[in-house]
């Protein structure tokens, strides 16, 4: 009788334990903001949102690494505490995403970051290479045109490239198709490259579809290695490979400075002054927005702009920079804070 | 005449025509002798190669981890006879002026923006808060000048573990300058650097500086995380089983329940994950009202309940096998003397059910805290620096953190990352270890 009880009991007791854990978990009013986006991002949003945490009364927000599309899509489904505050992207919002960021009754207030270089980098002491973006279009496209006509991409070392390249085997290593760093080098480097030849510029001018196809295409033949989206890994391969060159963000060369060397490109090495000025090829910019209904509703959303547009985080020698994060030229960010600190709608 | 062949015992005549047939039997016998013990070493091999595999993993794993239980702390003179700090401010003053007033003490001229950034550059950008803490829990430091030790920035430590690489090359081939090198080793020998034990590992949440990481907010997250799916999953498969096994008639809707069981136990769990996107997350619109919705995202509480359902198959098939395998004499001797079914189920099979239903909960447990992938989905895979304090707080669990620090850029992320899958692996370890001691302990055998 009474084991029956005990056990009776046990199982009632957890069942009643369930019970207020679900319904606890019914009414809570979020007291920290969320944020979702761009993996690229993302380091330089948790360092601002650890900060903020630390120097404010308000909770450290949550920030998830969702990619730059994720984020928006969850962005964009509403107002109210269920979605997120803030969205990083590392491009620019999509017309269709702020359609639908309107339609669901969204007000995204764009705040431009800063810039960051993709950098192609190989083990010190390894392979060194001083390329243009033709080459590099050249070297990893999927089809390329040779005597008129688009053929699968014949160049297995880099000297078949270009004879004034070292005469080793092609081996990149580089983040796969859902990589955001994969979308921009397509855009940056592959696309620039193939405007640079005649065949694909003319094609352009005809038919823009068939050239972003041709131009976007990365190879499949083994040459170009999908080496995940963790950059430390692809750091850490590089390492164990003399010849290999990785494909990965400015933050990451940064960080491993001792190890890894950038190859140049159009002669300019990917340093932080030369990217910040513009002169390095391979750059984009970061964003993030803000949504402006949760302002006052979500406590912390404006003094968190405040924190990241402050000269201390993102200037020249805050502490983004130490992160990696190249800052806006000094005017821009001026401008910028001004119009995110008022929480001026976007208008596209 | 013919002699009579010898007779050699149980075989046959060893004629001219049976010297084939016996050569052929022990060739046959060689042959099985040969496979068996071929056998043998494939299987010897298969031990070993797992065996050093085993090796290799823990070996760079732990080799990677003890570098990250120590760190390395610089004794800095901290003034806090300072106006406008109070008792009561203390717990929101900025003390990064302080910290480096400290470092310009201890280290005195230097002169030049660039040197003073790099100055500044040997002591971890949380000492400040590290001070605001220790200044919280002893008031009596306010107003007083005394010696605190703060920890060094992560190049500074590394640079002290002989982890930063190849030191005598080129100054711009490394992460830490010869001026800094210089202030580092000075201080060491003034005996004001010193190794401890690396307790903000295991005391803070994440963090983006490698030094100020810790760990107890993702082991936390993670028991409140299977927290839930404990109480949720046993009761629920428990009596599941049991109605299955004892209760249930056994016809086609029931073999159609246990069909969808089996196969659950199958799905991959980043299914499990969508579910509690679209179900507890943003909940089932249904016209005129809404089902689910109910859960807030990045909480334990959602986590829990998705590894709870993905578990559930888990539970129930363990559940059924060891209720099952009960001998159906002490449910028959116990209603032969009377007792009802319920009391024959509760009072006699359960409990003997109950060693190998425990073991397959632990597994299942186990399964559940070295899940990733189903949350991801509802949020909780996310940087959290506060440590959870409820069910339904943002919360994080341990291979997340794991999987984040993997891919944080700062180099020494990496001792972290390692340290932090020792600390998985111990809990792994602990739970399997429990498992089996409660199959021995209480395991009967008929």
């Amino acid at each position: 009788m009474t084991g029956m009880l005990k056990t009776h009991k046990a199982l009632a007791l957890a069942g009643a334990f369930a019970l207020t854990t679900l319904v606890s978990g019914v009414a809570h009013a979020r007291d920290q903001i969320q944020i979702v986006g761009s993996s690229t991002v993302f380091p330089f949003s948790t360092a601002v949102a650890e900060q903020f945490g630390q120097n404010t009364k308000f909770g450290t927000p949550v920030v998830e690494s969702t990619g730059s599309g994720g984020g928006m899509k969850l962005f964009c489904a509403g107002i109210g505490e269920k979605t997120p505050d803030i969205a990083n992207a590392s491009r620019r919002i999509k017309e269709g995403e702020f359609k639908a960021c309107r339609e669901n009754g969204v007000t995204p207030v764009e705040v431009k970051v800063g810039f960051d270089g993709i950098v192609l980098g190989s083990v010190k002491g390894g392979i060194e290479l001083a390329l243009t973006p033709e080459q590099i279009f050249l070297a990893l496209a999927k089809e390329i045109p040779v005597d008129g006509k688009l053929v699968a991409n014949p160049n297995m070392k880099w000297s078949d490239v270009d004879p004034s390249l070292p005469d080793t085997k092609i081996e990149v290593l580089g983040p796969p198709p859902t990589s955001g760093t994969r979308d921009a080098f397509a855009e940056l480097a592959l696309e620039g490259g193939a405007k640079k030849i005649e065949m694909l510029a003319a094609m352009r001018k005809q038919d823009k579809k068939a050239f972003a196809k041709v131009a976007h295409a990365v190879r499949e033949d083994g040459v170009y290695i999908e080496a995940g989206e963790n950059d430390n890994l692809i750091v850490q391969k590089l390492e164990a490979n003399k010849n290999a060159v990785g494909i990965f963000g400015f933050s990451f060369l940064d960080q491993n400075s001792d190890k890894i060397a950038g190859a140049t490109i159009n002669g300019n090495e990917p340093t932080f002054e030369k990217i910040a000025a513009g002169d390095y090829p391979i750059s984009r910019s970061l964003y993030f927005y803000v949504k402006k209904e949760h302002v006052g509703v979500i406590p912390g959303v404006e003094e968190f702009v405040a924190e990241f547009t402050n000269e201390n985080t993102w200037g020249d020698d805050g502490y983004l920079a130490d992160k990696g994060l190249i800052p806006l030229p000094e005017a821009d960010r001026k401008s910028v804070a001004e119009s995110a600190q008022s929480l001026t709608p976007l208008s596209m | 005449m013919t002699e009579p062949a010898p007779q050699v015992t149980g075989s046959h005549v060893a004629t001219t025509p049976d010297k084939k047939v016996d050569e052929a039997r022990r060739a046959r016998t060689a042959r099985r002798y040969a496979a068996e013990r071929r056998f043998e070493y494939m299987g010897l091999a298969a031990v070993m190669s797992a065996g050093a595999f085993l090796v290799i993993l823990l070996w760079t794993i732990v080799g990677n981890a003890i570098p990250a239980l120590t760190y390395n702390y610089v004794s800095l003179p901290i003034n806090l006879e300072v106006d406008d700090l109070t008792q009561t401010n203390a717990i929101e003053y900025d003390f990064r002026k302080i910290v480096r007033a400290g470092l310009t003490e201890a280290v005195p001229n230097v002169s030049g923006r660039r040197e003073t950034r790099k100055l500044r550059r040997i002591i971890s950008s949380g000492a400040a808060i590290e001070l605001r803490s220790e200044v919280a829990s002893d008031p009596s430091l306010i107003g007083k000048k005394s010696d605190i030790w703060l920890p060094l920035s992560d190049t500074a430590d590394l640079y002290l573990k002989n982890l930063m690489g190849d030191i005598t090359r080129p100054e711009s081939q490394r992460k830490i300058s010869d001026s800094e090198i210089g202030w580092i080793d000075d201080l060491k020998g003034q005996g004001k650097i010193e190794t401890r034990f690396n307790s903000i590992f295991f005391t803070h949440g994440a963090s983006r500086e490698p030094e100020m990481a810790g760990i107890w907010g993702a082991v936390v997250g993670s028991f409140l995380t299977l927290l839930v799916t404990l109480v949720l999953s046993v009761p629920i498969g428990v009596a599941a089983a049991i109605y299955l096994e004892e209760f249930a008639p056994k016809n086609r809707i029931t073999d159609i329940i246990e069909i969808n069981i089996n196969n659950l136990a199958a799905v991959p769990s980043i299914v499990f994950g969508l579910l509690g996107l679209s179900f507890f997350l943003a909940g089932v619109n249904l016209g005129w009202f809404t089902i689910g919705g109910f859960f807030p995202r990045s909480a334990a509480i959602t986590g829990g309940t998705v590894l709870a359902l993905m578990t559930l198959p888990t539970v129930i098939i363990a559940s059924r096998a060891s209720i099952k395998s009960v001998p159906p004499s002490i449910r028959e001797a116990a209603l032969g003397i009377g007792a009802s079914k319920v009391q024959a189920t509760f009072h006699h099979v359960l409990p003997l059910a109950m060693p190998g239903i425990l073991t397959g909960t632990i597994i299942g447990m186990a399964g559940a805290l070295g899940e990733t992938a189903p949350l991801l989905l509802i949020g909780m895979v996310a940087f959290i620096v506060d440590i959870p304090g409820g069910l339904t707080e943002p919360a994080t669990v341990l291979p997340v953190q794991i999987y984040m620090w993997a891919d944080f850029p700062e180099t020494a992320f990496r001792q972290k990352t390692a340290a932090a899958i020792m600390i998985l692996l111990a809990f792994l370890i602990c739970m399997n270890a429990f498992a089996v001691w409660l199959r021995n302990k209480f395991e009967r055998r008929w």
